[in-house]
C-alpha cells in the first residue's frame, strides 16, 4: 500500500504542478485527501508488518499519520481559501506549485513515519526540505527569498550531520559484525554496537534531526520558515513536519536506551530541552510578530517533550500525548492567523487590536486556542504537561523541574500580553470602512480540531491509549 | 597512492584558506574533484561495476565540471566581484586550519579501532572542519555555498572509509551531493541575483526578533 500511496502522491504532485485547471486542480486535492485517509485506515489495520523490506508501521508512526490526517483536511480547505481569497494575484501557476508543494510535502512526512529504515528516514526528510522551500518562495519577494535561503541552507547543513550520523552508525554496526541497518536490527543488535562510534552517530543525527524538530541548535530556520510561509503552510510546518523530527529522533533514541549510553543520551536531549525552552522564553516575551510568537510557542512545546522522553517512565507516554495534542492545536493558531492578517493587513502586534469588534468567532476561537497552547485546563495540554512535570519529580529532576515551571510562568506572561493586546486593546490607528465581514465559518474547522484535542485528552479512546501504549513499548 | 591523494586534498585545504579570489576557489574545487575521483578508483575496489561507473561519473561530471561550471556562470551573470572578502587575515586563516588539521590527526590518534582507516578519517574531519570555517568567515553567499560544497566533499571521503561494505551510503551520499547542490545553486540564487544587486550576507539580515 505504500509504494501506491507514494507513486498516486507523486503522480498527484506532479500533475497539480503542471495542470493549469481550477476544476482539475480542486478534484486532484479531493482525490489526494481521499488516498491519504484510505491509507491512513489501512495501515491502522496492519501495524507491524513491513512492507516494502524498508517501511513499517509501527504504533508510533501509524498514531502521527491518523494526526497529520486529521490536521491535513482543514489545512488543505484553507489552502483552498488562501489562494482564493487572499491573493489578488494568485496565478494557475503559483496555485498549481503551492498544493503540489503540500501534496509532496504530506506524503513525504507520512512516509518518513512509516520509515522502517534510517536510510530512508533521511531522503525522505530531504524531500520535506525541498517541498517546504518551495510553500516558503510562495510570495517571490526579498524577505521570503531571505527565509527561504536561509531554510534551505541549514536544513541542508543539518541533513549533511545527519548523513555524517548515519556513516559513523555504520562503523559501529560494522564492529558489531552486521550489515543491516533498519531500525528493526538495531534494536535487536543493539547491545552489540561499538559505543564509541554510537554516541558520535547519536550527537551527530540529534543535531541534524532538531532542524525538523525546533529545538537548539537548528532551530533558527524553522522560525523563518514559518513566519514567512503562508498561514496554512505554517500550520504544516508547525505541526506535522515537527513530528516528522520527532519520529526520528524517537527511534535513533530507541536505539540509545537499549544500551549502556542510555543515560548519556538523556542529558544530550535534557540539554537541548532546557536551552530551547529558556530561548523560547526569551524571545516569547520580547516579540512583536505574531507569527514568530507562534513558532517560538512550538520550540517550547518540543522541550517539553523531549523532557519527558529523557525523564522516562510516564514522561513518555506523556511526551506522545503531548506531540498529538500539539499537533491537533497548533495549526488552529497559524489557521487563524489568516483572518487576524485579513482584518488588519499586518503582522505586527502594534498594528492589531480590538479583535472581538471585527470577528468575534475567530477572538473566541484565538482565546480559546491561547489556553489550549499555554496547557491551562480545560486545554488537553494541560494533561499531557502535568504527566511529564510528574515524570520529572519521579525522576529526580527537582531543580530542573523548578527552573521549567519558572520559564513557563514567563511564557505564559509573554504569551498572553501579546494575545490579549490582540484581543482587548484598540490599536492605534485603523481604518475600519476597510475590514471585510468575516464569516464564522471561517473558524469552524478550527473549533473542531481544538474540541478534538480536548475530547481524545479526557476520554481517550481504547484505541489510542493502546497505540500510545504500544509506541511507549519501542523503548523498552 | 590513497595516501598521497588523501594528502593532496588535506593541502588544497590550506590553499583555499588563503585564496584571495573566486576563481582560485573555483579551481580548487575542480582539483578537490578530481583528486575524489581517483579516491574512488583506487579504494572502491569490492563493489559492482555498474555502481563504481556511476560513483565516479558523479565525482568527475558532477563534482569537478557541473558544479564550478554552475557556480562560474553565477559569477559572471550576476557580476559578483572576485575577492572572497574574508572577516579575517589570510594569515589567520591559515593557522586556523593548520589548528584544525592538527586536532583531527590528535583526535583520531585517540581513537582505538581497527575498522578505521586513520587517513580517510583525519582528512574527512578536516575537510568538513575547514567547510564550516569558510562559512563563518565569508562574506559572500557563493562562498558559503562553495563552503557547503566543500563539507559534502569532506562527507564523501568519509563514506568511502565504509564504502567497500556499505555501497548504499556511497550512494546515499551522491543523493545528499546532487540533491543539496541543485537545491541551493539551481533555484534561488538565480533569484538573490535577480532580487540583489549585490549579493552578500549583509543584504539578508532583515528576519529577526
Amino acid at each position: 500500500m505504500i509504494g501506491i500511496f507514494l507513486t498516486c502522491a507523486f503522480v498527484i504532485s506532479g500533475w497539480l504542478f503542471f495542470n493549469r485547471n481550477k476544476l482539475i486542480n480542486y478534484a486532484l486535492l479531493f482525490i489526494f485527501v481521499t488516498l491519504l485517509i484510505v491509507f491512513s485506515v489501512f495501515e491502522y489495520n496492519n501495524l507491524n508488518i513491513n512492507e516494502l523490506s524498508f517501511f513499517r508501521p509501527d504504533a508510533l508512526g501509524v498514531l502521527l499519520l491518523i494526526a497529520l490526517c486529521v490536521v491535513s483536511v482543514p489545512v488543505i480547505i484553507h489552502g483552498y481559501r488562501y489562494i482564493e481569497k487572499h491573493n489578488v494575484d494568485e496565478t494557475p501557476k503559483s496555485r498549481g506549485l503551492f498544493f503540489g508543494a503540500m501534496v509532496l510535502l504530506i506524503s513525504a512526512c507520512s512516509v518518513v513515519y512509516l520509515s522502517g529504515h534510517i536510510a530512508v528516514t533521511w531522503i525522505f526528510i530531504e524531500i520535506t526540505t525541498l517541498s517546504a522551500s518551495a510553500l516558503i518562495y510562495h510570495h517571490r519577494n526579498l524577505r521570503a527569498l531571505e527565509g527561504v535561503w536561509k531554510y534551505v541552507f541549514i536544513c541542508a547543513i543539518s541533513i549533511t550531520f545527519v548523513y555524517i550520523g548515519i556513516l559513523f552508525l555504520s562503523l559501529s554496526v560494522k564492529d558489531a559484525g552486521i550489515d543491516d541497518m533498519s531500525f528493526e536490527s538495531l534494536y535487536a543488535n543493539a547491545g552489540k554496537l561499538n559505543p564509541f562510534w554510537l554516541k558520535l552517530a547519536f550527537l551527530f543525527i540529534f543535531t541534524g534531526f532538531t532542524a525538523k524538530l525546533g529545538l537548539v541548535p537548528m532551530y533558527t530556520a524553522g522560525i523563518d520558515a514559518k513566519d514567512k510561509a503562508p498561514a496554512p503552510a505554517g500550520a504544516l510546518l508547525a505541526s506535522i513536519l515537527i513530528n516528522a523530527g520527532f519520529v526520528s529522533i524517537y527511534r535513533i533514541y530507541a536505539v540509545m536506551v537499549r544500551t549502556p549510553l542510555g543515560h548519556w543520551a538523556n542529558t544530550v536531549m535534557i540539554i537541548a530541552a532546557l536551552i530551547s525552552i529558556f530561548v523560547a522564553t526569551v524571545y516569547m516575551t520580547r516579540i512583536k510578530n505574531i507569527k514568530r510568537l507562534f513558532a517560538y510557542s512550538g520550540i517550547e512545546h518540543m522541550g517539553l517533550v523531549i523532557l519527558g522522553l529523557a525523564a522516562g517512565g510516564i514522561g513518555v507516554y506523556a511526551a506522545i500525548l503531548h506531540i498529538i495534542l500539539h499537533t491537533l492545536i497548533k495549526p488552529t493558531l497559524f489557521l487563524q492567523f489568516n483572518q487576524i492578517y485579513w482584518v488588519y493587513q499586518s503582522k505586527s502586534i502594534y498594528d492589531v487590536g480590538n479583535y472581538f469588534k471585527y470577528n468575534k468567532a475567530g477572538a473566541i476561537l484565538i482565546f480559546l486556542a491561547f489556553i489550549s497552547a499555554t496547557a491551562m485546563p480545560p486545554s488537553g495540554l494541560f494533561i499531557s504537561e502535568f504527566l511529564i512535570f510528574q515524570s520529572l519529580f519521579e525522576a529526580h529532576y527537582i531543580i530542573l523541574l523548578l527552573f521549567v515551571l519558572i520559564l513557563l510562568t514567563m511564557i505564559i506572561w509573554g504569551f498572553g500580553s501579546n494575545i490579549f493586546k490582540l484581543l482587548f486593546t484598540p490599536p492605534l490607528s485603523i481604518d475600519e470602512t476597510k475590514i471585510p465581514h468575516i464569516s464564522p465559518w471561517e473558524s469552524f474547522s478550527q473549533y473542531l480540531l481544538l474540541g478534538l484535542a480536548v475530547f481524545i485528552a479526557y476520554s481517550p479512546p481504547a484505541q489510542f491509549v493502546a497505540l500510545i501504549n504500544d509506541a511507549v513499548k519501542l523503548l523498552s | 597512492m590513497t595516501d598521497i591523494l588523501l594528502i593532496a586534498l588535506a593541502m588544497s585545504l590550506l590553499y583555499i584558506s588563503i585564496a584571495n579570489r573566486l576563481f582560485t576557489y573555483l579551481n580548487i574545487l575542480v582539483l578537490q574533484g578530481f583528486i575524489l575521483f581517483g579516491v574512488t578508483f583506487l579504494t572502491l575496489t569490492k563493489i559492482s561495476t555498474v555502481n563504481l561507473m556511476l560513483i565516479m561519473l558523479e565525482t568527475i561530471v558532477f563534482k569537478a565540471i557541473a558544479v564550478p561550471w554552475f557556480i562560474n556562470y553565477i559569477i559572471k551573470r550576476n557580476g559578483i566581484t572576485r575577492e572572497a572578502e574574508p572577516y579575517l587575515p589570510m594569515f589567520v586563516s591559515l593557522i586556523i586550519v593548520t589548528f584544525i588539521t592538527v586536532a583531527t590527526i590528535i583526535l583520531s590518534s585517540s581513537i582505538k579501532d581497527p575498522n578505521l582507516d586513520k587517513t580517510f578519517f583525519v582528512v574527512a574531519l578536516s575537510t568538513i572542519f575547514t567547510g564550516l570555517y569558510l562559512i563563518v568567515t565569508r562574506k559572500k553567499i557563493i562562498t558559503h555555498v562553495i563552503g557547503y560544497i566543500i563539507i559534502e566533499n569532506g562527507v564523501f571521503v568519509l563514506s568511502l572509509a565504509v564504502g567497500n561494505e556499505m555501497p548504499m551510503l556511497v550512494n546515499l551520499g551522491i543523493m545528499l551531493d546532487i540533491f543539496a547542490s541543485v537545491l541551493i545553486l539551481g533555484v534561488f540564487f538565480n533569484r538573490i541575483g535577480d532580487l540583489l544587486k549585490d549579493p552578500d550576507i549583509d543584504h539578508l539580515r532583515n528576519l529577526k526578533d
